[in-house]
């Protein structure tokens, strides 16, 4: 196995690892992303302690509660009369992964504590479980939209290389099109045309739909380019003149010429839509409360007195960056892997 | 802004009347055979700008056309009225007219003006200038969209010269205290506007492009120049007619600047850094991310308490009939049902709103006069304690059941389900709409909420009606029932809940009907009153609004401006512009 093949395995790794723990958002975050606790909006992240007052140090770490101070929102004292140890595997609020029912937590304190890991929101929602909840929308958004846009790339490219001629004309301008239209602008009107009542699960699928429509022309374009000299080559020159098909030719022949160049677009498309989610999430043209994404929880900080009061509310712009980095690296292995290993 | 539909209804909302019946008298002083009004307020100094923030730019210099809020706020300081309402006592006082008589029936107001007055250009003001005015505003073919306040059952006002300084109004019909009637109708200059009004062009009369030496009022300041883009901004008017106690002429200011910043976040970074010297309606938030700079700060910060707004939730009840919105009307068959929204209204935690939303800038309400109005408020009105097991309780007896998974079904078993709009750019109705959403979770109700753009909400509400529920805000200029008639009369077009109704459609609509117009007509100020509170009573009963809170007013202005007396009233801050002095100037730069 080369160094390349090495390095693809990790961030494959790392990714899967990443978008799993997202799925088990529920387990892993310790309250569910719309509970409101409106005695304490804005609070800070909860301070984990190992040393009670008196001096004695807990192995186990533990939390106080926190009570506002008279006359303000936000400004918090912990009570120090009782202290909460932090719990692994409790039974707390339930919910559902995959259409599984469970109420167990990965961690959790006894009420009324609570464990602010990121802080709370404006209702006092903990930001933590919003930010695992939230990615499940904003991190499965970039996946399906980037699949789609792939899928479409792949049929109108695979198309218009291998047939040439008029269907290459058509294909290609449409993809031009596609590729000048402001999606932002198109968005804006389709949501406009839809009827107010839209739930966020749909609102979801339609923000995948138009991301992944407008976005199939550039895969397109390389993998047309791809399937063109494929097509030229002598094995495939060879196999048509055996009387194969055109369909058993493409699947057999052309396509997985462009397997490589198709992974490396998806490496490359994922986070740009996981970026294009939370912009228009951002902008209320995405999911809608109190459904969270990284976008509409960002949304908040376009606030000033947020923005430039409670910085734990930054954190989801702050999470796309591993996120990001973890694409790139993975699309670059990806890179090198192909050019090292194509004759 | 805090406020939607108050832009559409600036007109409905500048009439008032109150039973102040008389007015202090004003002091008089005789100076070159002028009469000038002498200001009781503390001695200032001459000199200084002021930079006040707006959201937007104008739309016109012409008093009788300006419609929106950013055109009002400026021209507001270069035009003067006949009869003013103190915006701090709220009671009415003389202005151009120095003294006024009623008739016994209360139909025939007689004014004496105020002798030796110019305009801003030099010119005299007189009685034929009142009578152009007038003339000019109840003209139809004018178009005036201030022509609706100044008819009275449908018939307009008629004004007659009696000498160079006397005028005499017929009115239609009684009024109580109808000189109320007077405030902020500006008095224009005939010698300059009416070749425009003879020739119908009065609509085209002082556009943005106007030289500022064609433009003429009676207000403290007057037009200079409009940069696109950049400011507008007023001279002093030396020849305004109020001096204060040691007989210097007002204002004290030379120029006010006005520059347009478009959100309310970046006007508070602008006040906040000294680059404007005035802020108005400040949101909860920003006041309190002020407030943290404390005493050493460089402007004062006042909370007036609360305001004369107040936010609501309502439902869709118009009548739908076999129209395009079939899912809609099925919904109605809830929203109709006074126990559906009181078992709503018994749901929604106020003391949250009021915590989460305004930082306890605002008072949590249940009827639509808000605790800011002393005079109106019925203080008998129930303000029943947040309670789910009672909305349940209500809720249940109206033949609604909770199913097994927790959510609300009506008789026919659909899921209750429905969606809250509201405008977008104003996020405080966002997060009350959204803590509605969580508290009517509770009741096993799923909300959507959605946000449009204010013209699209606006646009559904009054005319497709394609829409469930709405969170919106009222405010109410002076305080009086009759800046709400449009409101509470079911053929209103701010009727919002079923605007512009031909019958009234449900028995209590029709009894606040009758209500309303009676205490229009009636002259005892406290047959009045029990008039208004029985409307309160009927609104509290039968929530066609759902009420929310009154957000306080809260406002802002630099610690070294004098005479800074902010009020209740909109004008918040500016009311007595000519008032305000400069004591000292924080050094940072204005444009």
């Amino acid at each position: 196995m080369t160094a390349a093949s090495r390095r693809v395995r990790a961030w494959v790794v790392l990714l899967i690892l990443l978008n799993t723990s997202v799925l088990f958002a529920g387990f892993i975050a310790p309250y569910p992303a719309n509970q409101q606790n409106r005695i304490t909006p804005f609070a800070p992240p909860t301070r984990l302690h190992f040393v009670e007052p008196a001096g004695q140090f807990h192995l186990r770490p533990f939390v106080y509660t926190i009570v506002s101070q008279s006359g303000t929102l936000d400004e918090y004292e912990e009570d120090r009369s009782r202290f909460y140890p932090v719990r692994f595997m409790v039974r707390g609020a339930p919910y559902t992964i995959a259409g599984f029912a469970a109420d167990l937590h990965l961690f959790g304190v006894e009420e009324p504590a609570r464990l602010f890991l990121f802080g709370s929101d404006q209702f006092g929602r903990d930001v933590f479980s919003r930010l695992l909840f939230g990615a499940q929308i904003s991190l499965v958004a970039g996946l399906l939209a980037a699949g789609l846009a792939v899928a479409l790339g792949i049929v109108g490219g695979g198309l218009a290389g291998f047939y040439g001629g008029w269907t290459d004309d058509a294909v290609m301008r449409i993809a031009e099109l596609f590729l000048a239209l402001p999606w932002l602008y198109l968005l804006l009107a389709v949501r406009s045309a839809l009827p107010l009542h839209i739930d966020p699960a749909r609102a979801f699928l339609l923000l995948v739909t138009v991301i992944g429509l407008v976005g199939w022309a550039r895969p397109a374009r390389l993998i047309r380019g791809m399937v063109l000299s494929a097509k030229r080559r002598d094995h495939v020159l060879a196999a048509r003149a055996f009387g194969a098909t055109d369909m058993y030719l493409l699947r057999r022949h052309v396509l997985p010429q462009t397997a490589d160049i198709i992974l490396t677009q998806l490496t490359i498309l994922i986070p740009r839509y996981i970026l294009a989610e939370v912009t228009l999430s951002f902008f209320g043209l995405g999911v809608t409360e109190p459904v969270p994404s990284w976008g509409n929880m960002l949304a908040a900080v376009q606030r000033y007195d947020v923005m430039t009061s409670y910085w734990w509310m930054f954190l989801p712009g702050i999470a796309l960056t591993p996120v990001f980095l973890l694409y790139y690296a993975l699309a670059n292995a990806l890179h090198e892997h192909t050019a090292f290993s194509s004759p | 802004m805090t406020r939607v539909l108050e832009r559409l209804l600036t007109s409905a909302l500048l009439v008032g009347v109150l039973f102040a019946a008389g007015a202090a008298a004003p002091q008089r002083a005789s100076v070159h055979a002028e009469e000038l009004l002498v200001s009781r307020a503390e001695v200032g100094v001459r000199g200084g700008q002021l930079v006040i923030s707006q959201r937007g730019e104008p739309k016109t210099l012409n008093p009788l056309f300006s419609v929106d809020s950013v055109s009002g706020e400026i021209l507001k300081n270069t035009i003067a009225d006949l009869v003013h309402i103190n915006r701090e006592t709220q009671r009415t006082e003389a202005a151009l007219a120095k003294a006024w008589t009623a008739s016994a029936d209360g139909r025939r107001y007689t004014l004496t003006l105020r002798q030796g007055v110019r305009f801003s250009d030099g010119d005299p003001f007189d009685a034929d200038d009142v009578v152009f005015s007038f003339r000019a505003q109840l003209d139809e073919k004018t178009r005036a969209p201030q022509r609706d306040l100044l008819t009275i059952a449908g018939q307009p006002i008629a004004v007659r010269k009696i000498d160079q300084y006397t005028v005499q109004f017929d009115l239609p019909e009684a009024r109580a205290a109808a000189e109320r009637l007077f405030d902020s109708v500006a008095i224009l200059p005939r010698h300059l506007l009416e070749r425009f009004y003879t020739e119908g062009r009065l609509a085209e009369a002082w556009g943005l492009s106007t030289p500022a030496s064609q433009i003429a009022g009676l207000g403290p300041f007057r037009f200079k120049e409009y940069v696109p883009g950049e400011r507008v901004v007023l001279e002093r008017n030396p020849y305004y007619w109020k001096a204060d106690r040691s007989g210097t002429r007002l204002p004290y200011l030379d120029r006010l600047v006005f520059i347009p910043v478009p959100s309310d976040d970046a006007q508070t970074i602008r006040f906040q850094s000294g680059e404007a010297d005035i802020a108005s309606r400040m949101t909860a938030a920003s006041f309190d991310t002020l407030a943290k700079s404390g005493q050493s700060a460089p402007y004062t910060l006042v909370d007036l308490g609360a305001g004369l707004d107040y936010s609501f939730l309502f439902f869709n009840l118009n009548d739908l009939g076999s129209s395009k919105l079939p899912d809609t009307a099925r919904r109605q068959a809830w929203f109709r049902q006074d126990a559906f929204r009181q078992a709503v209204s018994l749901a929604i935690d106020r003391q949250a709103i009021v915590r989460l939303v305004y930082r306890g800038h605002a008072t949590p309400i249940w009827g639509h006069v808000p605790p800011g109005n002393k005079l109106w408020i019925n203080r008998s009105i129930p303000q029943p304690a947040r309670s789910l097991e009672r909305a349940r309780q209500l809720l249940k007896s109206a033949g609604f059941v909770s199913r097994t998974d927790g959510t609300l079904a009506d008789e026919r078993g659909e899921r209750v389900e429905f969606s809250i709009v509201t405008n977008t750019g104003n996020s405080e109705r966002m997060q009350m709409a959204t803590i509605i959403q969580d508290d009517l979770r509770q009741l096993g109700i799923t909300v959507n909420v959605v946000t449009l753009e204010l013209r699209a909400l606006i646009d559904r509400l009054t005319k497709t009606h394609d829409y469930d529920a709405c969170v919106l805000g009222l405010g109410n200029a002076d305080g009086s029932p009759n800046t709400e008639m449009n409101v509470w009369l079911s053929s209103g077009a701010t009727h919002l809940w079923h605007p512009q109704q031909t019958q009234p459609s449900t028995p209590w609509e029709a009894e606040i009907d009758t209500l309303m117009r009676r205490q229009l007509a009636t002259l005892d100020p406290a047959a009045r009153k029990r008039l208004y509170d029985r409307v309160q009573e009927l609104v509290a009963q039968h929530l066609p609004f759902i009420f929310l809170v009154s957000p306080n007013v809260l406002v802002g202005a630099d610690r070294g401006l004098g005479n800074f007396r902010p009020a209740i009233l909109d004008h918040h801050t500016l009311w007595n512009v000519e008032e305000l002095f400069w004591r000292q100037k924080r050094s940072s730069g204005a444009p």
